[in-house]
């Protein structure tokens, strides 16, 4: 479904990916691991088409097609999602309205009938009630005055409504206590299906418990330095990023 | 002043028919009223940008037109005023080209010992009342525009609200425009009291049917007298060329409640001025506002806030759009008196600048000469926030529509607190479709 292939991207002078290269097939849950300033979040706004990173080599193919050539809006039409670290409040616009303008933008891109406002709400509530939301909800500007947590459910909310082939998971974990985080990991897992992929990027290991991966991925100076199954986000938890600290000398000087 | 000298005589010429037409009917005060007006608009004379005031708003075209007075128009039908029709519900003044028009009006079922009707028909039934009011808040002797207002008063609202009475259906003025071979003005005058312990909420409408030149010169005094509350909402919605310049004078006695909702949404050259004293302890006043421009529109919205006595709170939001090649002016102005200790006052101006060649003028103002208070002011102007917008285009919807939502949002914030149902949805409706978007 995705494959990145020797991605480089930069901010500035500074290059930030130095090389990805990764293969996500439908069905699969993958989760990206690594320090602090690692890469992992570069590499997920870079997927959703943010335009702040100049993509300075390599590529990245999206069910046959090229990604990297699409609009950020055409992206979600082909169907990637972004579920943000910092969601944007936008007070003044409704979250009703916005998730009807979202999705009736994305089934415009892929020609398919406008959604009702009858099978919208239908659609709305259903997944609210997934995710343990109040309707309220629904009329008050988007993320406006959320906590951080409340934030975040919104966000899989909207991938509950979006239904995306490919869902990218940015650091949705930080900041949740417990009890939101499980709420959110049974949303993300109710959205487990053999036709879509997850990335999960994520600096701990916690997360990974409630959304078991089936590939973890670690990153570190803009390359992926270890991959492995799901024991390797243990392996982490145990010995820390010291681990890959290692690996990524003997990447670096491979004496 | 403007040098047009043929201009001047010909307003003279004007006023002296104007008043003798309407001397005989008239009682002595009413007379004096209108002279008193002329005299200090002759004063005056049109303001020039040399004038603190009118620095930003040039007022030529308006000094240059040659407007005559409106005349009533063929009737217009229902169909026609319609969609200005807020609410069927609402109590209703129409008034067409300054005329007061009783068959598309609906005054009944005030309240008991309420009044709500045309000025000239009040003058009949409550001389003293009206003699007591009327031009008692206006004094400016620089407010050319207002003075002229009072030279040529003949007909606007009028609305008395005896001590103890609440008017639950908002009171809907409709001020309609239609069409003139040539330039022409009206002036409506506006006279609401509310007495003690009363309540009311006012609608004025100001819209345009015609294609030509005119100017709206209106003029609304609010009496809000102890323990009253009064919500006055003004939607502008003057057509593509018309002039609009209007003053609302409101004196708050003790522990009363004001409000003001002023849209700004139509005409070429707006200056709208909302000026409230707050005349004894306790009171509270709420002055929000919204203009929106493109093209070529000028919009000037000036507001002043006296806070005379201790223990009042003001809270101020203005908020402008500005697109294309239009320009506006925002003056703000908190007075507090060295007698007006333990004022709260917040003033904010917000201003989003959707092309290069939109330009605003925007003068937050706070003048402090009490030391025990608490007084915010600011302005902002920006442009639309990249972040929401690739937030929104990535949600897979598209650039074009994002910055509409966006625009629309900032504009709503304002739309959104409003209180009364019909007003909220005529203010979104219009910020919709303004903005291309598709109905909620």
């Amino acid at each position: 479904m995705l494959e990145i292939k020797d991605l480089h991207a930069r901010v500035e002078e500074a290059e930030i990916l130095r090389g990805i290269n990764l293969t996500v097939n439908a069905g699969e849950v993958h989760a990206i691991m690594g320090p602090n300033g690692s890469g992992k979040s570069t590499l997920a706004h870079v997927l959703a088409g943010r335009e702040d990173y100049e993509i300075t080599r390599g590529e990245v193919v999206f069910q046959g097609k090229n990604l990297l050539e699409m609009e950020v809006d055409e992206r979600a039409g082909e169907g990637v999602f972004l579920a943000y670290q910092y969601p944007v409040e936008i007070p003044g616009v409704s979250t009703k309205y916005f998730l009807k303008a979202a999705l009736n933008s994305i089934r415009k891109y892929r020609g398919e009938k406008r959604s009702d406002t009858g099978e919208f709400l239908k659609l709305v509530k259903e997944k609210m009630k997934l995710l343990g939301m109040d309707k309220s909800l629904l009329d008050r500007g988007v993320n406006e005055g959320f906590s951080g947590g409340e934030k975040k459910r919104n966000e899989i909310f909207q991938m509950a409504v979006l239904q995306p082939k490919l869902a990218i998971l940015d650091e949705t974990d930080s900041g949740l206590d417990i009890d939101a985080l499980r709420i959110v990991a049974d949303g993300v897992n109710s959205l487990r299906s053999a036709d879509r992929a997850i990335i999960v990027v994520t600096h701990y290991q916690r997360l990974l418990e409630y959304i078991v991966p089936d590939k973890v991925h670690v990153l570190a100076d803009g390359r992926i330095v270890r991959s492995g199954d799901k024991t390797l986000a243990l392996e982490l938890e145990e010995q820390g990023y010291a681990l890959v600290e290692g690996d990524r000398e003997s990447v670096l000087s491979p004496t | 002043m403007i040098a047009n000298d043929n201009y001047t005589q010909r307003i003279s010429d004007e006023f002296a028919r104007f008043h003798a037409d309407l001397k005989s009917q008239a009682p002595a005060w009413l007379t004096g009223l209108r002279r008193e007006g002329f005299r200090r608009f002759e004063k005056a004379g049109f303001p020039t940008t040399r004038q603190e005031e009118w620095r930003f708003t040039n007022v030529k075209r308006i000094a240059e037109t040659e407007f005559a007075l409106a005349e009533i128009s063929p009737p217009l039908s229902r169909e026609t005023i319609s969609p200005f029709v807020l609410d069927e519900d609402y109590l209703r003044l129409v008034f067409v080209n300054g005329h007061y028009v009783g068959e598309l009006s609906a005054t009944g079922a005030a309240p008991d010992g309420a009044v709500v009707c045309n000025l000239s028909a009040a003058l009949a039934d409550h001389p003293a009342l009206i003699e007591d009011h009327l031009g008692q808040l206006v004094s400016d002797d620089n407010a050319c525009f207002a003075a002229l207002n009072s030279a040529f008063i003949r007909d606007g609202a009028f609305v008395h609200v005896p001590r103890g009475v609440v008017i639950e259906r908002p009171i809907h003025l409709l001020f309609i425009s239609t069409d003139n071979s040539s330039p022409t003005a009206s002036h409506p005058r506006n006279l609401i009291i509310a007495q003690p312990e009363t309540q009311a909420t006012i609608i004025e409408s100001y819209v345009g049917l015609n294609a030509g030149v005119y100017l709206t010169n209106a003029v609304t005094e609010i009496s809000v007298a102890e323990n009253a509350v009064v919500d006055h909402y003004k939607l502008q919605q003057e057509s593509a060329h018309g002039y609009h310049v209007a003053t609302t004078h409101v004196r708050q006695q003790r522990t009363s409640r004001f409000s003001s909702h002023y849209f700004s949404l139509g005409g070429q050259l707006v200056r709208n001025e909302v000026d409230v004293t707050l005349d004894d302890e306790g009171c509270e006043c709420t002055l929000n506002g919204l203009y929106i421009a493109a093209g070529d529109q000028h919009m000037d919205s000036r507001t002043r806030i006296d806070h005379a006595k201790p223990h009042c709170n003001s809270y101020e939001l203005y908020k402008g759009i500005l697109d294309e090649r239009s320009k506006g002016v925002f003056n703000g102005i908190i007075y507090v008196h060295p007698d007006a200790q333990k004022t709260d006052a917040k003033q904010s101006n917000r201003v989003l600048l959707l092309s290069d060649d939109a330009v605003i003028d925007t003068k937050p103002q706070l003048e402090i000469y009490a030391d025990d208070v608490k007084c915010t002011h600011g302005a902002t102007v920006g442009q639309i926030d990249e972040t929401a917008l690739f937030y929104l285009r990535s949600r897979g919807i598209t650039e074009d529509l994002a910055r509409s939502l966006l625009v629309y949002a900032f504009a709503n914030e304002i739309a959104n607190e409003l209180k009364l149902e019909a007003v909220r949805e005529h203010v979104e409706r219009f910020l919709l479709t303004g903005q291309s978007l598709p109905e909620l």
